[in-house]
């Protein structure tokens, strides 16, 4: 269990972050599910709470999703069960249960890049961008090559397009991490391919998905794509499974997704 | 440091520590149907409202109660009886351990959806684990309660 000396709850971004900068083991409080397991020694842990940022709405042609909003909020509310054939409510859905998600924020999510995560997979397909206080807008690719750095991690931003999008995981269990998942979308003949739980943290199949977007997807084309993903990415062994079963299981579900895309666009 | 929250309908201030988890909390003050198991947030034992919504009050800091309102079981008495009787006669109770959580996220499943499948209701449920009775006689206890087939 971690421990913490002092607790704030700021009311505006700046004290926030200026708490965050004051010491090195002052830290961000997201759902706390995750951290609580950690035996780490927090100076002073920061809440969220109070900054209004549990929102998901529509602002400028991008669905804005706030820091604070909880896994529940983004499997339930309209605006991102709909957007992109229910990829984002698709990906969260079997995250342990309905009162987890109702205590999981996106931000902590997203911010902590964690390898298991259902919902970055999902992320990286669609055009999303990070918004930190600190360090602005960048997109979610560049946020997760980027090396851990003292900020607090304002909203995400997906810009709202035609893409279409699928997700599928692969679990032992209904509520348990995924051995693997996979999202993959496409926009004006554009494919993205993503795959997570590798066990290593999501990350985009660029040759496959340049294979993909270059072709005229048959069938063939469709299953030598789905090699590709697994031959350029690299899988590890955990108790979950090994890198040999995950490199097999992605073909499979890579190709699935594409299959899922293309009646997505059929119909 | 110093909360105040509405548990079951009633007003109350409390101290608590800064890094004191709801759970706690609450069977600090005498709420003993809250019960603890996993401490991984995977169990659903320890399933209270928050503003009407299902949470797991093991992995809720307390402080994040400040002004919210907290039910408890021994808050939806009358409901959960009913619900109790249908589970007992069903054979979906063996040690008990788990029905308290149980029996709130099924509450707040039948406040949250209309008319749910059974496909609707076992994803709901999926965040409450029973370790006695299989699951087959809960599901058939939620359905009858429900009035779906």
């Amino acid at each position: 269990m971690f421990t913490v000396l002092d607790m704030a709850q700021p009311d505006k971004l700046e004290e926030a972050f200026e708490i965050l900068a004051k010491r090195k083991n002052n830290t961000i409080l997201g759902g706390c599910a995750f951290l609580k397991m950690s035996k780490k020694r927090i100076g002073t842990g920061i809440d969220l709470s109070r900054l209004n940022l549990d929102y998901i709405r529509e602002d400028n042609g991008f669905i804005a999703i706030g820091a604070m909003a909880t896994l529940r909020d983004l499997e339930t509310n309209a605006l991102s069960r709909d957007a992109f054939g229910g990829i984002l409510s698709q990906s969260v859905r079997n995250i342990i249960g309905v009162q987890f998600r109702n205590g999981v924020t996106v931000g902590a999510s997203v911010y902590s890049r964690y390898g298991f995560s259902d919902l970055l997979t999902a992320l990286l397909v669609l055009d999303t961008e990070v918004e930190l206080y600190n360090g602005g807008r960048m997109p979610l690719q560049d946020f997760l090559q980027k090396p851990y750095e003292k900020d607090i991690l304002v909203q995400l931003r997906i810009e709202k397009s035609q893409r279409s999008a699928a997700f599928s995981s692969f679990r032992k269990s209904a509520s348990d991490f995924a051995v693997l998942n996979v999202a993959v979308s496409s926009l004006d003949h554009q494919w993205t391919i993503a795959v997570g739980a590798r066990p290593g943290r999501a990350v985009i199949a660029e040759t496959a998905s340049r294979a993909l977007s270059q072709g005229h997807l048959s069938a063939e084309e469709l299953e030598a794509a789905a090699k590709i993903a697994a031959d350029e990415l690299s899988f590890g062994t955990n108790t979950r499974g090994t890198a040999g079963y995950r490199k097999a299981l992605c073909q499979v579900l890579v190709k699935r997704g594409i299959m899922e895309v293309l009646q997505c666009k059929s119909n | 440091m110093q909360i105040e929250l509405i548990v079951n309908d009633k007003s109350v201030t409390w101290d608590i520590e800064k890094d004191e988890f709801l759970a706690d909390t609450l069977r600090a003050h005498g709420f003993l149907s809250v019960k603890k198991a996993c401490d991984t947030s995977c169990c659903g034992l320890c399933t209270v409202w928050m503003d009407g919504k299902p949470v797991l009050s093991c992995s809720i800091l307390s402080m994040r109660a400040h002004g919210k309102k907290i039910t408890t079981i021994e808050g939806v008495a009358q409901a959960a009886e009913e619900f109790a009787h249908i589970l007992t006669a069903e054979g979906a109770e063996q040690c008990g351990f788990c029905s308290p959580g149980f029996i709130m996220n099924v509450l707040a499943m039948k406040n949250e959806l209309d008319n749910p499948t059974e496909d609707e209701i076992i994803h709901y449920l999926t965040g409450n684990l029973c370790r006695c009775t299989g699951y087959m006689g809960q599901l058939r206890a939620v359905k009858t309660y429900l009035g779906v087939a």
